[in-house]
Formats: structure tokens, sequence, C-alpha cells
């Protein structure tokens, strides 16, 4: 589409996309540079380069955040996470995208319902629930917690991915003897991998980064995700600001890195998820 | 057959939300500290939120927070968005770059800015306070700590919005735009008569959700001030929370669970109905 616009007009328009740019990346760079400082020159001037750069920042972050253990809790529990959300999510997404059952009117407004409850709304029966079954500490009851919040998205993100698929491939399997389970394995799956690729990355991004959830059932010093360490590693009286601002970057690296390399699979997916067509 | 393939979603769905949630609604007709016995109280947790000033200030902030989300990240989104359709070249690394706070842990976000901005001793509110200009540290003042999280989930959540808004805007067709130009209008009235009418639905679906959300919003408030100072920003989901888990008031939680579920049951209706539109293509 075309907008051709004054060279004046363009000029105010670049500026302000500029501001909100700085804006944006302010407290980015802020945590970036304060990361590579000793405590000392972080009190005396958050915005001045270091005088020199404390590596030993990292070093001590990834100790006391015990992120040996942490940032492997954390990637056990996005892993189970995704591979629940996609293997349970497609199958759903499938049916209801085909309209395979009778009832699939009803299952997708009940989807849709549970995609804006509150989790207050059943986080505290779950929690005393769970402590009297003994699931609390336990990575794959917390997997099973995020595929009950994340597949109603990624459902219905898949469904479009579903519906994009010719009807045809799926009447010529079965003219040739496929059986259904067939024909959803060998002739929807592979056209629909992107869209599991895209739902697989959206859904991990949303594990990695959860708070409320891995917070109120993972608390033991073993089982704390990396997110839930560096929170509890910064608390209020800690004063090893530098330390703080590197666990910080340890945790958003592989995230920021990933997002770099596949931003228009991210940025399509949070959009497609939320608005449709 | 075709039943089997949804079994797996809707046991787990029922097991973690539908069960509990009900079991919710029981429980604020009980009092219950989590261990012993549930007593069966009726109204009584309802009548004392009725009573207690905390209630009705998180009712009130999560009022102000919705009106807050409903007003400056939109326009912030739609200008910013409309902007990258004029400008086009750059636009997409500019999308990349206000789509990155987006994917930034929100418990990081908040230490990010509760230390290298908002702290008197490290951020740069205390460099301006040293330099002369004393604002205060924001989350310490009573008149201004949801202002203060406010700022920072603004920061956090706009640009997603203006990504959204991007994505719909550059939908709106081509030819339309060309006619409004032709005919002379002005680049705001092309804005104000082509550009918004033509992503109204996409608009109205993140006002929804943006009710839906200002009733849920939690990390920040729970990581920034915990509701304080002097529960000047608590929110319904925090009070909730610490009711449950610090006080063990169950009950009580539980009530205000359901307050919260109220308001976005509303907002919800209208989200399901315009999704229903949809389906029925």
């Amino acid at each position: 589409m075309r907008m051709s616009e004054s060279r004046a007009t363009l000029a105010l328009v670049y500026i302000a996309l500029s501001v909100l740019l700085i804006i944006t990346l302010f407290p980015i760079a802020l945590l970036i540079l304060n990361s590579l400082k000793p405590s000392t020159e972080i009190v005396q001037n958050p915005l001045l380069l270091p005088s020199q750069i404390r590596w030993d920042n990292f070093t001590r972050a990834w100790e006391d955040a015990n992120f040996g253990r942490t940032l492997l809790n954390s990637a056990v529990l996005t892993g189970l996470t995704i591979i629940l959300v996609c293997s349970t999510g497609s199958l759903t997404a499938y049916v209801l995208a085909r309209r395979k059952i009778k009832t699939w009117k009803i299952i997708t407004f009940y989807l849709l319902a549970t995609t804006t409850a509150p989790i207050q709304l059943f986080l505290f029966p779950l929690y005393f629930g769970f402590a009297r079954l003994g699931l609390i500490n336990n990575p794959v009851a917390v997997a099973f917690i995020y595929t009950a919040v994340y597949s109603p998205f990624a459902i219905m993100l898949l469904r479009t991915y579903f519906l994009a698929v010719p009807r045809e491939l799926e009447e010529a399997a079965l003219i040739d003897g496929a059986t259904h389970w067939q024909v959803f394995r060998r002739v929807y799956l592979p056209i629909v991998s992107p869209g599991i690729l895209t739902v697989a990355l959206i859904i991990g991004l949303y594990s990695w980064n959860e708070f409320l959830i891995a917070t109120t059932f993972l608390q033991g010093q073993e089982r704390l995700t990396a997110v839930v360490s560096f929170f509890l590693l910064s608390g209020q009286y800690s004063s090893d600001w530098g330390q703080i601002m590197a666990a910080a970057l340890i945790i958003i690296l592989p995230v920021v890195v990933l997002f770099i390399l596949l931003q228009r699979r991210f940025i399509e997916g949070m959009a497609g998820g939320s608005v449709k067509g | 057959m075709h039943r089997l393939y949804v079994l797996p979603t809707l046991l787990i769905n029922l097991a973690i939300i539908a069960i509990p949630a009900a079991l919710t609604v029981f429980l604020a007709f009980f009092r219950w500290d989590g261990i012993s016995a549930p007593v069966f109280v009726g109204l009584e947790n309802f009548s004392r939120l009725w009573g207690d000033r905390v209630f009705w200030t998180a009712l009130t902030n999560n009022i102000i927070w919705t009106a807050i989300f409903l007003t400056v990240p939109m326009a912030m989104g739609l200008l910013a968005a409309t902007m990258m359709l004029v400008a086009r070249r750059g636009s997409k690394f500019f999308q990349v770059i206000y789509f990155l706070p987006v994917i930034i842990a929100t418990a990081i976000t908040a230490r990010v800015w509760q230390i290298m901005i908002y702290s008197p001793v490290t951020g740069v509110v205390g460099l301006l306070q040293r330099t002369g200009l004393d604002f205060g540290n924001p989350l310490a003042e009573t008149s201004s700590a949801l202002y203060g999280i406010a700022v920072v989930d603004l920061w956090h959540w706009w640009g997603f919005l203006c990504v959204i808004f991007y994505a719909a805007l550059r939908q709106v067709p081509a030819e339309q735009i060309e006619a409004a130009r032709v005919e002379g209008a002005t680049f705001f009235q092309t804005i104000r008569y082509v550009l918004l009418p033509g992503i109204r639905p996409t608009i109205t679906l993140m006002m929804i959700m943006t009710v839906i959300w200002s009733f849920l919003v939690f990390d920040f408030v729970y990581i920034l001030t915990q509701g304080g100072p002097a529960f000047s920003s608590e929110v319904l989901s925090t009070y909730a929370y610490r009711s449950a888990f610090y006080d063990l008031a169950v009950g009580k939680a539980a009530a205000i669970s359901v307050v919260i579920s109220l308001f976005g049951l509303a907002a919800t209706i209208f989200y399901i109905r315009i999704q229903a539109r949809e389906f029925e293509q």
C-alpha cells in the first residue's frame, strides 16, 4: 500500500518512531551496560560506561542463581509443555477445524471461554489439591498446568493452519484406503508442521517466562525455574546489582537470539492467536 | 473414533481448570485455611469484602488500570502503526525492536525497572535526585505507586498492540487509501475515515482483551510493590493471592476470585460473540 507524504511529514514520522525506539531500548541498554559494571560504579552513575569490564558478574550470577540447575529445570519444563501442547493441541485443532464431531461448536466455545478464565479462579483449589496429592515441586504436574492454560490459545492458532489444508487431499487418501488416523498422521501433520513449529516457539516462550504458576508450585531449591531463581536472587535485600543484571541477561539472551532469528514466526503466531482472519 | 482425539485436551482442561474453578465458586461460601475441614459461612466472605477498605482500593485500582490500558497503549500502538505504514522503509526493523519488551520475562522487566530506573540508590531516578531533580521513588509513594507500575507494564505491552495494528493496517485495501488521497483527504482525515474504520474489528477485539487482562494483572504489582505502600497499589489478583497463601484465608481469596471472574465474564461474552461470527463461516 502507498501513502506518499511530503518530506516534512516523513521527517516528523521518523523522528517520532525513533523516540519510541529509544524509549524501548533504554531499559534494555541499562540492563546490558550495568551487567558489566561493579556495584560501586552502578551507584555512582547507572548511565556511564564501565571503567573496566567485569565478566565475573556473570560467573557469580551463574553460581548464586544456581543456573546450572535452574536453567535445566526451565528447559525441561518448557520442553515438556511444548510436547504436551503440540500433541494434544494438534489432535483437537484437527477435529475442530474439520468439524469431525457433532459437538465441535460446544467444545470450541468452551475452550474460548477458558482462554479468558482468570488464573485465580482455579489456582487455590488446584494448589491445595496438588499439595494433598504430593504434586508440589513436580515439574511434570506444572507442565500439565501450563498445557491446560496455553492449549486453548494453541488450538485456536493451529485450527487456522488445518483449515488451510485442501479437503481433496483427505478425500483422495480415504479413497486409497487410508484409515482416519493415517489421514491425520500422513496427510495433515506434514502440511501443518510449520504451524506446529510456530505454536511450539510461542508456547516455549510463555513457559520459559512464566512467573505466577512457577513461583507457586515449584518452591524447592532444586526445582526452581530460572526466572523464579532470578526473582529470589534479586530480592529486596541484595545489593550486588551488577550480578543481578548479569543473571537477567543470561535468562533473556537465548530468548532474544531465537526471536531475532525467527521473528516473523513469533510475531505472526502471537498476533494470529488473538486476532484471527 | 474422532471423539478420542479431543479427549486428552478436554481431560487436562477439566482437571486443571474446570473442576478447580467450580471448587473456587464453592469455597467462596466457606471459611477454610487450606488444611482443616472447611466451615460453611454462607455469604459472610462477600459481606466482609463489602466492608473491607482494601478490597475497594483494589477494585478501584483495577478500574483505573483498565482505563489507562484502554487508552494510552491503544493510542501509542495505533499512532506508531500508522507512522510505520507511512514510513514503509525500516518499518520491519522498528517492528522487531518495539516487540522486544513483549518477549522479555515480566519478572526480569520488573526488576530492571525497579533497580535501574526507580531506585533512589542505583536508578536513573536516584541520579536525577543527586543532580537536584527530585521526583522521589514513584513506587514508594502511595499517590504514585500504581502509576509507577503501570508505566512498566505500558513499556512491556504497547509494542504488542503496535505490531497487531500494523498487521491489520496492511490489510486495508490500497485502493481505498488511494481514492481518499485523490479526493484530497489530508493525512489525518485518511487515518480517521479510512484506516481506523478499516481495522475496527481488530481494535474492538484488543479492547475486549484489554478489559479481561486488566482484571488479571498480577506479576508487575506483585514483584514491584506487593500491593504497597499501605495497600495503595493493591489489585484484586494480588489481594486474592496474599489472602490465600499468606493469611491462609482461602474462602476470602475464593470470594475475591469470583468477583474478578464476574468482571471478566462480561468481557468474555463479548469476546465469544465476536469469535463466534468467524466460526459460523
